[in-house]
């Protein structure tokens, strides 16, 4: 009986075979290390902002008269109110946290080269929306620094030439940041941008299981059946859906089926995750005033600026880049070219091996360059400009762009090591 | 069912012609969309001109009013503040007011229509912050001036003509926003009829 119904639904929607496909018959390369739990984890974190984010709306005033009194009226008087909202801004630093060291992933085992370029693209994509989303989210308290923050950030785009007022006065809907802004920036916030989000994800995703994980070797599990493959007992023992084995063409090696054994491992992840995360929620949910910062317990003033407005820390690493530069607008293009620099990394890295381990001394040295040049101007965007501080965010900006100017160059012949047959 | 052969010409023609016509929809359909973006006319209505009070301002004195939406300082410049706009000049961005940030009848050395009453608005020319008056403590910034206003974002420095220094990210010098006197009380903000 159940199984005629299953069958009468498989013929209609393939449901079964499409699971196999991308589940329980998915090929994952066996050697996944802690850093292959950020995928996971950062869809984990995309479900609770969602589901924490509808439920605060439910008490939530888009309003600019009564968006700052509902946010406390959450706070204080909805039951359990405080712990969802919690939930959901200490979520979208967690979100950040887990992108960009799923992002330092991809960058240490090449996980971007050829043919994954599509994959990365999706996911500087997903990057840029994200960054719209917390932006606008941010707004949304109505207190001292989501209204200077946003003056800040809609302020960028005024600094371009010619049209920039203009847009700006079309972004705002007003002459100054105003309900209308605040409006429009929460229908963006629940509606438009989660959408968009939850379709890059699903082509992110799609892109994924087209041209298969890549793994710490970075070396491919799907080779060509040309006899001479020699598959291990362990590899025969599973079965991998025939759309990767190409109806025989391929032979796929060292890989285990994602369902069991990676969303067991994941569950893992999640666990340890969720562990500091809870801790976080419940012992230090303003993050020690970098995740809430402490100006927003005060209500939106335009007449009143505080003394020192910093952004979020997950775009300091950005907006330091902004302020080393002394011309605004040539700063705007800066700060959007350190993303753009990102996502070309497909096409600046000419090299043929992806995993950090088998390239050269040169490629290790500028990575760690990389990351430090990273967290080191994302502690300056926090810091105010001044003096030495300045100074330090040149210095940082030059060597985040000397990454990729580096790895153009050394890339095309750089002194690699042989690469293993199998994974190792 | 007709069985003649396929017209390639007449198809493509088709084609064209129809994505023309859907086009020309969608962009137009993307109007009301778009448009709805700018300033309401409720908006517009809060932009108007407003009038101030300046009969009782004390000289060294700063008030402020809210032009669409926007923090527009009026203040009474003293002697001494209006001798050392003559001294900081050798360290400003545009000490001649090169730049349109004011109305014509503005472009002088104290960038007013009365010299000691300079009417600015509130907002740093670098990213929108509010900056700090400091009326005595200005010489921590710029040695030797008293008066000055300081941006407490990114660190611009502006005299009390609302001149930006070198060295500091705000480009441009503070915006002088229309304004008029009705009469030795009274001054408008954000209206200037064409006045002297």
């Amino acid at each position: 009986m159940f199984k005629n119904l299953m069958s009468w639904i498989e013929y209609r929607l393939p449901f079964m075979d499409k699971m196999n496909l991308h589940v329980m018959q998915y090929p994952a390369p066996k050697n996944f290390n802690f850093w292959y739990f950020f995928g996971s984890l950062a869809m984990l974190v995309l479900v609770n902002q969602i589901v924490t984010g509808i439920w605060l709306t439910m008490n939530y005033e888009p309003s600019a008269e009564g968006a700052f009194a509902s946010v406390e009226y959450i706070m204080r008087d909805v039951d359990y109110g405080w712990l969802l909202r919690y939930m959901h801004s200490t979520g979208a630093s967690a979100f950040f946290v887990v992108v960009y060291l799923h992002m330092l992933r991809g960058m240490m085992y090449g996980s971007y080269q050829k043919p994954r370029e599509l994959l990365w693209i999706f996911g500087m994509l997903i990057f840029l929306v994200l960054m719209a989303e917390a932006f606008m989210g941010y707004l949304l308290p109505w207190g001292q620094m989501s209204f200077w923050g946003a003056q800040v950030i809609i302020g960028i785009f005024g600094t371009i030439p010619f049209i920039g007022e203009d847009l700006t006065l079309w972004i705002r809907g007003d002459y100054v940041i105003s309900g209308a802004t605040l409006n429009r920036f929460f229908a963006l916030h629940v509606i438009a941008l989660p959408l968009v989000l939850v379709i890059l994800v699903f082509l992110h995703i799609m892109a994924l299981h087209e041209v298969g994980s890549n793994n710490p070797d970075g070396i491919d599990i799907k080779r060509d059946n040309d006899g001479t493959v020699e598959q291990t007992e362990a590899d025969k023992k599973f079965t991998f859906h025939q759309y990767f084995t190409r109806g025989g063409k391929k032979v796929i090696v060292d890989a285990i089926p994602f369902h069991p054994y990676y969303t067991v491992k994941d569950l893992v992840g999640v666990a340890g995750f969720l562990l500091v995360f809870a801790w976080v929620i419940f012992f230090l949910p303003e993050g020690g005033g970098y995740f809430l910062e402490p100006p927003n317990f005060e209500a939106a003033n335009p007449l009143k600026t505080p003394e020192h407005i910093a952004p979020v820390w997950y775009f300091t690493p950005f907006y330091a880049i902004l302020r080393a530069i002394p011309h605004p607008f040539m700063g705007a293009v800066a700060m959007f070219a350190a993303i753009v620099a990102l996502a070309l990394l497909p096409w600046l890295d000419r090299g043929k091996v992806r995993s950090v381990r088998y390239r050269s001394g040169l490629h290790k040295v500028n990575l760690i360059n990389f990351c430090i040049s990273f967290v080191a101007l994302g502690v300056l965007g926090v810091l105010p400009a001044e003096g030495v501080y300045t100074l330090l965010a040149q210095i940082f900006s030059f060597t985040y762009f000397g990454f990729f100017v580096l790895l153009f160059f050394y890339s095309k012949n750089e002194n690699t090591k042989p690469l293993p047959v199998r994974v190792t | 069912m007709s069985n003649a052969p396929v017209d390639h010409g007449r198809r493509r023609f088709l084609t064209i012609a129809t994505s023309v016509v859907g086009g020309v929809g969608a962009v137009g359909v993307a109007v009301p969309f778009i448009a709805s973006w700018n300033p309401s006319e409720r908006a517009k209505q809060a932009g108007a001109a407003v009038t101030a009070d300046i009969s009782k301002l004390e000289p060294g004195q700063l008030i402020r009013v809210e032009w669409r939406g926007k923090p527009v300082w009026i203040v009474k410049r003293t002697e001494e503040t209006l001798q050392q706009l003559a001294e900081t000049e050798s360290k400003l961005r545009d000490p001649g007011s090169e730049v349109q940030q004011q109305p014509a009848y503005a472009q002088n050395q104290h960038r007013s229509i009365k010299p000691e009453i300079f009417v600015a608005v509130g907002i740093c020319t670098h990213l929108g912050c509010s900056p700090t008056y400091l009326p005595n403590d200005f010489s921590a910034q710029v040695e030797g001036i008293r008066a000055g206003f300081f941006c407490p974002c990114h660190g611009s420095k502006f005299d009390m003509a609302g001149r930006v220094f070198q060295g500091v990210p705000a480009p441009t010098n503070l915006v002088v926003p229309p304004h008029m006197f009705i009469d030795d009380k009274t001054i408008v903000v954000g209206e200037d009829e064409g006045a002297v």
